[in-house]
């Protein structure tokens, strides 16, 4: 018998607003599951270990490392990812924030550098540009964005919150 | 041509694209009945497989075959050994799942097919395999000893030229030198990691999503193992998630993929891990023996570079390392060499200013430790010896060389003369603070290219190259360029690439593709308007019937007379005259052609490297808290993806000098740190602030607008740039790479 055929998990998560049914073995990272069980293919996979940040996803609007975590134990919770903050044409501050400041070669890194930043924001922890370079540091990027990520998410944190990094 | 968007900061055309994820990488494709492949990595360094027992992995729920040696499709690949690829070194190229034999550790050598990525993934841990081990050596340092001079080596190498006497003027010279420096293995890593999704058609048709630094090659390799008419084959990569060197040979799961899609008939993708990123290609370790004399004035009299560097026992990779050393600075005493060291790792491959970023390493320490004997100002030393003409290339003179110009504006945005020449002499709280410089170079080359332009009934303009853009911003320049050609708003330009049915483009890399596109792109699109121009000239009654084509100009969809912009014709009406959806035209440039009137000359990029460094005694801790890269590249085509390139170069040159490493534990001929977690590479905490210039530099002989390309030259002399600062700081001098709390403590 197929792996297919056989019952699976079935679970509803809620990704970007929209209940979402996904029929899963109950070992499948929420990585895989919103890649390749959910078709967004915006979170990306870059160690599949917690050791890198492509993967960082939004749950109940706390940013977690989807790889290091089962889809199936997200039944019922909020989950946002990079297809959910904004669109082409309406885009969330921060992804415009990355675009005018180049904060990206590859793209690569970006949907879980920008996922990042959003629940880095919702932390509210940062008070100074250390702060900031500490706190967005789980997020790796091989091309070396890092100085135009740090603007773009600096001016981002100043326009919300008129604190003054 | 008016320059719209040529030179001005340009935002990335795919930037929307990327940050709301709809940017699609070689493992995004999907299509129904896709099966997942998951590669069984070898454990040993060299031997053989005795015995590989995949039965219980076969029994696993959704697992539909299990691929090695033992019963490997019989492809013509292990046949006529046509397996060579665009970027292959001279030597016997390995065969994924050729033989029993293992020829370095982390070989791939089984493949489990699944319904799902979590089914293959579990059945690869079930597989067992027995090894004979045999005797291996992984240590360059003992491999060193036996070291010789590579046969052919690979395309691009250089074998490194001497001259004058270069022992007797070193005995002779009244200020000298000589120590060791090494640089380490580091491994490219890009984020993404290699992926291939092979969509299968029918027997021999299919359509290929691979993370590649070049269709063309993916294409022209798969054909060869597989025996496939490159017709029935299309390869894509629209994205790719970085590659630094990495993608320029294609890699073993595109072959995988391949062969079990056509033997299994069904569509398969296979994606590495990352550990598996390890298993291939990087950049080769190096020992660099070093000495300088000078007389009293600075005045450098003799250069000595003998260079040992590591390469598999089966290819020759041989990087161009010691040869900078002969061309960066005037001397006339020159002797160079270049040995290979052959362990049991895999072949190394190109990565990021590979050879430049080691070689100049050596020699910009080298000219730091001159200078503080000198007691001279390491700037003034390298005005000193400035490099009029290429001496090491028949004393050709330089296409352009603004290095003078980099030294001097980089130091006055750095400060550099506030810097006291004498170690710790400076501290902030604690710690000793630092300043170091370094020079860089690296080669402006063009190659052959062909580029298709096309306009349309919707009045878009489609340009379009079997490129790549690996985040360097390709389709960026390009929509540039074919913008300001046409005089239209850059949104209605489009830029296609990464795709082998596009016209022929050459691999990207070596820094070559944005000098390489900017030929190919006017010329398709002078090509274009030329046809256009002739088709309104043409038309009854035409408002430019007494017109030239070099008298007219292109602007918002339309052709009109410059001398009377009364007279002027819609190219949507010429469309419409041809009866046409669409005008197309190709051109671009050969290889001979682009390279006649380079001939007599030198052609480089230039960079001074700045460096303030904060170092902690006690813990060994060093912080880069500023840079300043000075760059002469020739014409910035957009300088703000221009300066992305700088900014990752020069992360990449801080990477190289403080955490990047291959730990190999030589009992096991095996990388330990083979994963992001323990392969330290610079995270957002370690960069400080980094500014970026680009000297303004004419250049009519390197490309017709004078792009020189800026993919290498950031990475160049930022490591020695550091190490210099750290000297500065402390008065320690770390000659071997990375510069690590360990090696700084126990030297202090
Ligand atoms: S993929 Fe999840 S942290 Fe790297
Ligand atoms: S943009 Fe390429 S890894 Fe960050």
């Amino acid at each position: 018998m197929n792996l297919s055929e056989k019952p699976t998990h079935s679970l509803i998560l809620k990704i970007n607003g929209t209940d979402t049914i996904l029929k899963i073995k109950p070992w499948t990272s929420l990585l895989d599951g919103l890649r390749e069980y959910a078709g967004l293919s915006g979170t990306k996979k870059g160690c599949d270990h917690g050791q890198c940040g492509a993967c960082t996803v939004l749950v109940d609007g706390k940013r977690i490392n989807s790889c290091l975590t089962l889809a199936v134990m997200h039944d019922g919770h909020e989950i946002t990812t990079i297809e959910g903050l904004g669109t082409l044409e309406n885009l969330h501050p921060l992804q415009a924030a990355f675009v005018e400041h180049d904060a990206f070669q590859c793209g690569y890194c970006t949907p879980g550098q920008i996922c990042s930043a959003v629940g880095l924001m919702n932390e509210g922890k940062v008070k100074t540009e250390d702060d900031l370079r500490e706190m967005m540091s789980g997020n790796l990027c091989r091309c070396g964005a890092y100085s135009n990520i740090f603007d773009a998410v600096k001016e981002v944190i100043n326009h919300k919150t008129g604190v003054l990094l | 041509m008016r320059e719209n968007y040529i030179g001005k900061a340009t935002n990335r055309v795919d930037g929307p694209l990327k940050v709301t994820g709809q940017a699609k990488f070689a493992a995004e494709f999907t299509t129904s009945g896709l099966l997942y492949g998951v590669v069984v990595s070898g454990e040993i360094a060299k031997g053989k497989i005795d015995s590989l027992d995949d039965s219980e992995a076969l029994k696993v729920e959704g697992v539909h075959k299990v691929f090695s040696h033992k019963n490997r499709p019989d492809i013509i690949h292990y046949i006529n050994k046509k397996h060579e690829d665009q970027d292959s070194p001279y030597g016997e190229h390995f065969k994924p799942f050729y033989d029993e034999k293992i020829l370095f550790n982390q070989q791939p050598i089984a493949l489990v097919v699944a319904e799902t990525f979590e089914a293959a993934r579990h059945a690869s841990k079930l597989i067992k395999i027995k090894y004979s081990e045999e005797p291996f050596l992984t240590d360059m340092q003992i491999a060193r000893l036996e070291a010789k001079k590579p046969d052919k080596g690979k395309m691009g190498w250089e074998k490194p030229k001497s001259r004058g006497d270069a022992e007797k003027s070193f005995a002779s010279a009244e200020v000298k030198f000589e120590n060791e420096y090494t640089t380490s293995i580091n491994t490219h890593n890009p984020m993404e990691m290699f992926a291939s999704t092979v969509i299968y058609h029918g027997p021999g048709k299919l359509t290929i999503y691979d993370k590649t630094q070049g269709v063309m090659n993916s294409l022209g390799y798969v054909c060869n193992i597989f025996d496939l008419k490159k017709d029935d084959v299309q390869v894509l990569s629209p994205y790719v998630g970085g590659g630094f060197g990495s993608g320029l040979r294609p890699q073993y799961q595109l072959m995988l993929a391949t062969m079990a899609a056509l033997d299994m008939k069904q569509s398969v993708r296979v994606v590495l891990t990352r550990q598996q990123m390890f298993s291939f290609g990087h950049r080769p370790g190096s020992i660099n023996t070093f000495k300088l004399g000078a007389d009293k004035s600075g005045a450098l009299t003799s250069i000595y570079h003998h260079v040992v560097q590591e390469t598999s026992m089966f290819e020759e990779y041989t990087e161009n390392i010691a040869s900078w050393s002969g061309v960066a600075y005037h001397c006339e005493n020159v002797d160079l060499d270049h040995k290979l060291a052959h362990v049991n790792l895999y072949t190394p491959l190109d990565m990021r200013a590979p050879g430049a970023a080691s070689g100049m390493f050596a020699l910009e320490c080298g000219l730091d430790e001159l200078a503080l004997k000198l007691n001279m100002d390491p700037i003034e030393l390298r005005l000193k010896n400035f490099a009029v003409n290429d001496q090491a290339h028949f004393h050709r003179p330089h296409a352009s060389n603004e290095l003078k110009a980099c030294y001097i504006e980089g130091a006055e945005k750095f400060g550099w003369s506030k810097r006291n020449s004498k170690p710790r002499s400076l501290k902030d709280g604690r710690k000793f603070v630092g300043y170091g410089m370094a020079g860089g170079m690296w080669e402006a080359n063009r190659q052959a290219i062909q580029v298709m332009a096309a306009y349309n009934k919707e009045g878009k303009l489609t340009v379009s190259s079997a490129s790549s853009d690996m985040g360097t911003g390709t389709y960026t320049i390009m929509a540039q360029m074919a913008a300001d050609s046409f005089g239209l708003h850059i949104d209605q330009v489009k830029a296609m690439i990464g795709d082998s049915k596009l016209p022929e483009a050459p691999l990207s890399g070596g820094s070559w593709t944005a000098a390489s596109l900017s030929h190919g792109v006017i010329f398709a699109c002078d090509k274009l308007k030329k046809t256009l121009f002739d088709s309104a000239k043409g038309m009854k009654n035409s408002p430019l019937s007494k017109s030239t084509f070099e008298g007219s100009v292109f602007k918002e969809g339309w052709v009109y007379d410059k001398t009377d912009l009364t007279k002027k014709v819609s190219l949507l009406d010429i469309l419409k005259h041809e009866k046409k959806d669409e005008i197309t035209e190709t051109d671009g440039e050969n290889k001979i052609m682009g390279m006649i009137k380079q001939m007599p000359y030198s052609k480089n990029t230039h960079a001074a490297v700045f460096v303030e460094v904060k170092v902690d005694e006690d813990l060994g801790m060093v912080e880069v808290t500023k840079v300043v890269s000075a760059v002469a590249a020739g014409k910035i085509l957009n300088p703000k993806t221009a300066r992305s390139q700088i900014l990752g170069g020069v992360v990449w040159g801080i990477s190289q000098a403080l955490h990047e490493t291959n730990l190999i534990d030589h009992n096991f001929g095996r990388i330990m740190n083979h994963s992001l977690a323990e392969y330290h590479i610079t995270v957002q905490k370690d960069v400080g602030n980094i500014e970026v210039i680009f000297i303004d530099e004419k250049d009519d002989v390197t490309s017709k607008m004078g792009v020189k390309g800026l993919g290498e030259i950031g990475i160049v002399g930022t490591a020695a740039a550091v190490a210099n600062a750290i000297y500065n700081a402390i008065g320690m001098r770390i000659r071997e790479l990375p510069i690590t709390p360990d090696k700084l403590i126990r030297a202090t």
